[in-house]
């Protein structure tokens, strides 16, 4: 019984634990099916909001717990949104039409960028972020423990691919994303504003990580390197799970260009050289 | 005029590859565009549609100048192009597509009526409405590709050789469908094709690219009494 007792409560932190790196993964998927390319700094994007969560919730907890934690997601995810789509606008675009290697470059020097301005803003120190209720917490069913951030973490992920799956498949922005992920240039001809469809996928997939980001910081607290380790199990499950598509439903070749290589995890000292 | 095209020119990057085109297409009317492989037929489309660079000419629609517009906003203003290789939303639907294709549309009732006509009109799309646009056959990619365009509800239909890769027979009913289209609703079209007797079953008059010059103008009836054009054609 304590064994497995013990083996349920590790496959329920397993489950939260994956959920992050399945969460991570599919922003970087939301990426590549827009644009076909990997996004090195998909996690350097998620810390930087959960920073900016950090800070809001800071300053607004002390007045009311739940509130401010609250507040301090939605703004982080707000920001997150725009910041994905100003990136993709003002950044990523500039090399449209270029090679492709030097578009996943390009991201990999965002990731630099974005944790040292994470460094110069918050220093190096690990951070707790405050969150809705203590992570240590745990309840027990039936004499097994299980942990309340695992369960929350598990069911915020499962809760948020339903909700984009529903965005894809229900909507009409949805059906845009698609179109523009399938074909661009033919979804053009259909008078679809490409370039919009871009950044909201660059958005979307930001305010993915962002959340996935604050999960994770509410139990291991914040330190800019905290996703350099998981964007390797992310890229492991993208490419596991395909790159191309959500849905498994694809039937082209990839188009990724950088499939076989896994990146060496960056070391926050890397950022300010 | 509906759509003007006057001394136009259009490169890809440094690579100039029409040298001077005129054509115009009268409002209600079906124009083909015949020529040789390479002489710059779909490139000609691609500047109307704007999807590739025009350094010089006037391209006009409905009375504005579109030259150097972006294709969303020239697909906007009821231009409806079909491209070259049919360009199927390959993991999407056939009704998917459809929908991408009244992506502009806010009037619903119009959408589903169109829907339907679409689906009278080609009912391999009616079988194959929950398919996926990669496992249509090429005839029936073409079909969903010019269901999507009509979808926009256009003024002008831009068809880029919708008998390419076809079997004579499916590219004799994919033409049978695209004169039934025209008949119903009056709409206008420029039709690219190689095949001018298929062209010919469609369109009023045509026009003669060679080597990216626009070289020679005519009616149907003028153009089938050419020696040069039966010749090169025609089939003799
Ligand atoms: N994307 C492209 N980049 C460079 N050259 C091109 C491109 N597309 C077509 N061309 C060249 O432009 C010329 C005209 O091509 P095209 O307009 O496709 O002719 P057509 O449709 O009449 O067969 C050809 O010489 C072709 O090689
Ligand atoms: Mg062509």
């Amino acid at each position: 019984m304590n064994g497995f007792g013990t083996f349920v409560q590790l496959v329920a932190d397993g489950l939260a634990q994956g959920s992050l790196y399945a969460a991570l993964a599919l922003a970087i998927v939301l990426v590549n099916q827009a644009t076909g390319l990997i996004n090195f700094a998909q996690g350097g994007m998620a810390v930087l909001g959960s920073y900016i969560g950090m800070s809001v919730g800071n300053l607004l907890v002390p007045t009311n717990l739940i509130l401010g934690v609250l507040i301090g997601i939605i703004v982080a995810v707000a920001a997150s949104f725009g910041l994905g789509a100003l990136i993709e606008r003002f950044v990523m675009r500039r090399f449209q039409g270029g090679e492709e290697d030097t578009k996943v470059v390009a991201t990999i020097g965002l990731l630099t960028l974005i944790t040292g301005i994470i460094a110069l803003i918050w220093g190096y120190n690990f951070l707790p972020y405050p969150f809705f209720f203590n992570t240590g917490l745990s309840f027990t069913v039936g004499g097994i423990a299980i942990s309340l951030w695992s369960l929350t973490t598990f069911l915020t992920i499962v809760a948020l691919m339903i909700v984009l799956q529903l965005l894809f498949t229900r909507t009409k922005v949805g059906l845009g994303l698609r179109a523009v992920a399938d074909n661009p240039n033919s979804s053009a001809l259909s008078g679809i504003r490409v370039g919009r469809m871009l950044m909201i996928g660059w958005g979307l997939a930001a305010a993915l990580g962002t959340i996935a980001g604050i999960l994770l910081a509410a139990k291991a607290q914040l330190n800019p390197g905290n996703f350099d380790a998981i964007l390797v199990y992310a890229l492991a499950a993208v490419i596991i799970g395909g790159v191309d598509s959500p849905s498994a439903r694809s039937s082209r070749p990839s188009r990724s260009r950088c499939s076989r290589t896994s990146p060496a995890p960056m070391s926050p000292g890397s950022a300010t050289t | 005029m509906l759509l003007e095209l006057e001394h136009v020119a259009a490169a890809y990057g440094p690579v100039q590859v029409l040298e001077d085109v005129s054509l115009s297409v009268p409002e209600g009317s079906a124009v083909g565009i015949l020529g040789a492989n390479g002489a710059g037929k779909t490139t000609t489309l691609r500047a109307i549609s704007g999807t590739v660079r025009v350094p010089s000419g006037s391209i006009r629609f409905k009375g504005n100048d579109i030259r150097g517009k972006r294709p969303e906003l020239v697909a906007a203003l009821g231009i409806a192009h079909v491209p070259e290789g049919r360009g199927a939303l390959a993991n999407l639907t056939v009704q998917e597509n459809l929908r991408v294709g009244a992506y502009l549309r806010k009037d619903r009732a119009g959408i589903e009526s169109d829907i339907a006509f679409l689906l009278d009109l080609f009912p391999n799309l009616e079988r194959r409405y929950g398919s996926n646009g990669s496992a249509l056959s090429g005839g029936e990619q073409q079909m969903m590709a010019i269901g999507r365009a009509f979808m926009a509800k256009p003024t002008l239909l831009v068809l880029d050789e919708p008998s390419l890769g076809l079997a004579p027979s499916t590219a004799k009913t994919v033409y049978t469908a695209i004169a039934r289209l025209r008949d119903e609703t009056g709409i206008s079209m420029l039709v690219v094709e190689q095949n001018a007797n298929l062209a010919f079953s469609v369109v009023d008059s045509a026009v003669v690219l060679e080597t990216g010059r626009s070289v020679l103008t005519g009616s149907t009836a003028e153009l089938r009494g050419n020696d040069e054009i039966r010749r090169a054609y025609l089939g003799g």
